[in-house]
């Protein structure tokens, strides 16, 4: 069984920053990431990653695409689907008024894509203006409540005071949802994609810039229900921004678990995988002891 | 060239200096004047022509809001609850019950053994008691391809069971409200919004865009539906043009026997404000006779009856949360400004107030900018504008394209659901546009409704809805003032009424010909008066003949 294509949509108001951070995400990922747009306008990749302008799909380094999808997202992301080889994850920017939410929802029914988690940029220094606009109160208000991971971007063009007053009004708009302070784009990948490394003996995770995050490996005690599990990490108040990894089922089988700020998949695996769960979190709101309850902790 | 004196029972000229004639010369597909006999005959040589001695003449109509998929959409099954005439000219009973959708769609699907799908249109149960169709129905007319049913609105999508098995839907455990279940837990048949109907329809092999865009072929059954109802000048708003697109329009519309003017829109997405801007002032140097380009449509928000339009406070009757913006405040700015600058024209597509205000505002602003007085800029459908937006459009140069239709075949579920009464009374408000001194037309928005300025202009004389009531009396316009609408009105907003609206030395040999003078009948009856066909550019294009 191949396994589903992971989508994540990237969304947030104009000038947020969605397009610097999927510049940096195709940078730093080391995935080969499919690109969607809505609309080319000026064209939203950084020019020195591009390879060659086709009709319908650019060319980007490290065999990554991007293509515009217009009123044909689906369409669009089957072409995707068709690339040989086929890309690690699909990135889809939405536009600065759509309701990612809603986006993501649409995409559920093509077969083969596994909605991954929605990231909502947001502009530090006028997010709280813009969601006091009255003609996008609502809108602005809408696009957060569907953040599985909110990028706080522009950190640096604000000060220190302000950038807490933005955090504590974003956390009380969207208590509970993750909140990741940025400078042009720059989180670490494997805080937003899913290319958190499977735990491997010895294995280093790497690429948490500034020392903002730590990870740890989690090892259940024995074989769990998968769901609970996914559930507690999602939901459970630990902070976690991501987590991956494989672990026994009480069916004597293997389930793959991936949660992206609350949100959480499940899928069932081949077996013979090394078990073990991959836990992501901002230092600042992730204590790796509090997982203690679920099993052992391994620092990485 | 030879001049040809048409000779008329009356000739209703919609030029104030010389409302009426009983003669009409033309020279060059152009009118060389309008009045009698004997004043036309000092051009000279010319030949009588008394096809039109028992007919009235008017200025050929022009929808300033239409879509060339009014042609296309009959590739598929009729399925509305009025009767409607296709471009071949024949009538489609309107159904009413759901045996007679069953049927209709058991017949097309029969005439059409080799089609992959069946696909079905103009749907309407708010006229049935709001009854829902099933797939169970529908799996009675065709259970073993895929039926794809679109409902007037465009807001919901019905399918059978072979189709919704076909798109990954038939499982339980959905949870989507745009997918509401059965008794049995799998879904009933009826998908709702956008991202659901999208990729439904797409997964069965039905490409909704497309449907809604139209083709390029369906240009000539629209021109079919165009001579039909009089109409010598209409808008496709918009399409997605491109370069090919544009071609191929070019190409189509150049056909000697093309009986119509078509004012293709270019739609404001997938292109950035600067390449959209450029692109449409680039393409306007191509315009013909009979395809006149250079106009960009942007879309801020969506329906009414689909709460999605955005609305001003009180908002929603029933509590919806406000509609969703389908362009950025900035991007609108950006798209105004740019062209303005250009010359290129913008129509704005509004149907909630706060859409209006928005629109307004932002040109208001760019005006500043670029200032324009003459900019015409049109907003479209505005069917909820307050008086007091009227009154600013007006001190901006903006005119309005409100839709008359509508309110005949929405304004009672407005009444009752929407809006409410108060602004149900008010919408599409044609009187106080025209007493703010906003220019106005009114249009038929088909394939939504269908293409009939006449029909339209009734609409906004009577303001009686469907079921027969007036609703809002004191917006009624005068016969007078809807023909102006109808003719003149539609050309202003389309910068375009220094050629065609009205039949006046120096202007396009644009008619639409009548069987009866639209003042002289009942105006309960303005619907009613019968098309004989056009005459576009001086040739003469019979209704039976097209």
């Amino acid at each position: 069984m191949t396994p589903a294509l992971p989508v994540t949509v990237i969304g947030g108001y104009l000038g947020a920053g969605k397009t610097t951070l999927v510049n940096h995400l195709l940078r730093t990922s080391g995935l080969r990431l499919a690109v969607l747009v809505n609309e080319f306008g000026a064209l939203p990749i950084d020019s020195d990653l591009i390879e060659a302008e086709g009709d319908a799909l650019v060319s980007i380094a490290g065999g990554c695409v991007c293509c515009e999808y217009g009123d044909d997202l689906v369409g669009a992301v089957m072409q995707v689907m068709a690339l040989e080889p086929k890309p690690d994850h699909i990135l889809l920017e939405s536009s600065g008024v759509a309701i990612p939410g809603s986006i993501l929802a649409s995409l559920l029914f093509v077969d083969g894509l596994r909605g991954d988690g929605v990231v909502v940029v947001a502009d530090a220094a006028e997010i709280m203006n813009t969601a006091g606009n009255r003609y996008l109160a609502d809108t602005i208000e809408r696009q957060l409540a569907d953040a599985d991971i909110l990028v706080l971007n522009k950190a640096d063009l604000v000060d220190e005071a302000a950038l807490d007053s933005v955090r504590n009004w974003l956390g009380a708009q969207v208590p509970g949802t993750r909140i990741l302070p940025a400078v042009q784009g720059q989180v670490p990948h494997d805080a937003l994609l899913g290319s958190v490394p499977l735990p491997r003996r010895g294995h280093r995770i790497s690429g948490h810039a500034a020392g903002l995050f730590s990870s740890v490996v989690l090892h259940p005690s024995g074989p769990v229900d998968p769901v609970a599990l996914a559930t507690s990490l999602a939901e459970g108040g630990h902070g976690l921004v991501r987590a991956k990894g494989y672990v026994a089922n009480e069916a004597g089988g293997q389930t793959l678990i991936q949660v992206v700020g609350a949100r959480w998949t499940v899928e069932p695996a081949e077996p013979g995988h090394q078990t073990g769960v991959v836990c992501i979190g901002l230092k600042s709101g992730f204590d790796p002891g509090r997982l203690d309850g679920l099993g052992l902790v391994e620092a990485v | 060239m030879p001049t040809k004196i048409y000779a008329a029972k009356k000739i209703i000229t919609m030029s104030h200096t010389r409302p009426e004639a009983t003669h009409v010369a033309v020279r060059d597909g152009k009118i060389l004047g309008a009045g009698t006999l004997e004043e036309l005959e000092r051009w000279g040589d010319y030949t009588l022509d008394e096809t039109f001695a028992d007919k009235v003449l008017m200025p050929g109509f022009v929808e300033g809001h239409a879509h060339s998929s009014a042609g296309s959409v009959w590739d598929g099954a009729y399925l509305g609850w009025f009767d409607r005439v296709d471009p071949d000219g024949k009538k489609w009973v309107g159904l009413k019950t759901i045996d007679g959708v069953v049927q209709r769609l058991k017949e097309a699907a029969a005439a059409k053994p080799d089609e992959p799908i069946v696909i079905g249109w103009g749907l309407d149960p708010i006229y049935m008691d709001n009854v829902r169709v099933t797939r169970d129905d529908l799996d009675q007319a065709c259970s073993d391809r895929p039926i794809v049913i679109m409902h007037a609105s465009g807001h919901i999508m019905n399918m059978n069971t072979f189709a919704l098995e076909k798109a990954g839907l038939l499982k339980p455990g959905l949870n989507h409200p745009g997918i509401p279940l059965g008794g049995d837990g799998l879904p009933m048949g009826e998908l709702k919004s956008p991202e659901i109907m999208g990729p439904a329809g797409a997964k069965v092999g039905f490409d909704r865009g497309k449907a809604i865009e139209g083709s390029s072929a369906g240009l000539i059954s629209y021109a079919r539906l165009c001579v039909r109802a009089g109409v010598t000048t209409a808008t496709d708003l918009a399409r997605a043009l491109t370069e090919e697109s544009v071609a191929q329009a070019l190409r189509i519309t150049g056909a000697p026997d093309f009986p119509l003017c078509l004012v293709p829109f270019r739609i404001m997405m997938g292109l950035s404000p600067e390449d959209l801007v450029n692109f449409v002032a680039g393409i306007k140097a191509k315009s013909t006779e009979r395809c006149d380009l250079g106009r960009i449509k942007v879309v801020a928000d969506g329906s009414i009856q689909g709460f999605t339009a955005r609305l001003l406070w009180p908002g929603y009757q029933n509590g919806a949360p406000n509609g969703q913006w389908y362009v950025a405040p900035e991007q609108m700015a950006e798209i105004y400004e740019r062209a303005l600058a250009a010359g290129v024209m913008v129509h704005t597509h509004t149907n909630g107030n706060e859409a209006t205000q928005l629109a307004i505002e932002t040109l208001e602003a760019a005006l500043k900018k670029v200032p324009s007085p003459d900019n015409r800029f049109t907003l479209q459908h505005c069917q909820l504008a307050t008086p007091a937006q009227f009154r600013r459009m007006a001190r901006l140069g903006m005119c309005v394209n409100l839709f008359a239709n509508h309110h005949y075949y929405w304004g009672d579920e407005h009444y009752k659901y929407t809006v409410g009464p108060e602004r149900a009374e008010r919408m599409n408000a044609c009187r106080t546009a025209l007493d703010s001194g906003v220019p106005m037309t009114i249009h038929s928005d088909a394939p939504v409704t269908p293409l009939g300025p006449l029909f339209t202009a009734w609409a906004a004389v009577t303001r009686r809805t469907a079921s027969g009531r007036v609703q809002g009396a004191g917006e009624k316009i005068t016969v007078a003032e809807a023909l102006e609408a109808i003719t003149l009105g539609a050309a202003f907003t389309l910068g375009m009424d220094h050629l065609i609206g009205s039949i006046e030395a120096g202007k396009r040999a644009d008619f639409a010909v009548l069987e009866d003078d639209p003042f002289a009948v009942d105006p309960e009856k303005l619907k009613d008066v019968a098309v004989w066909g056009t005459v576009q550019g001086g040739r003469v294009f019979a209704a039976a003949d097209i």
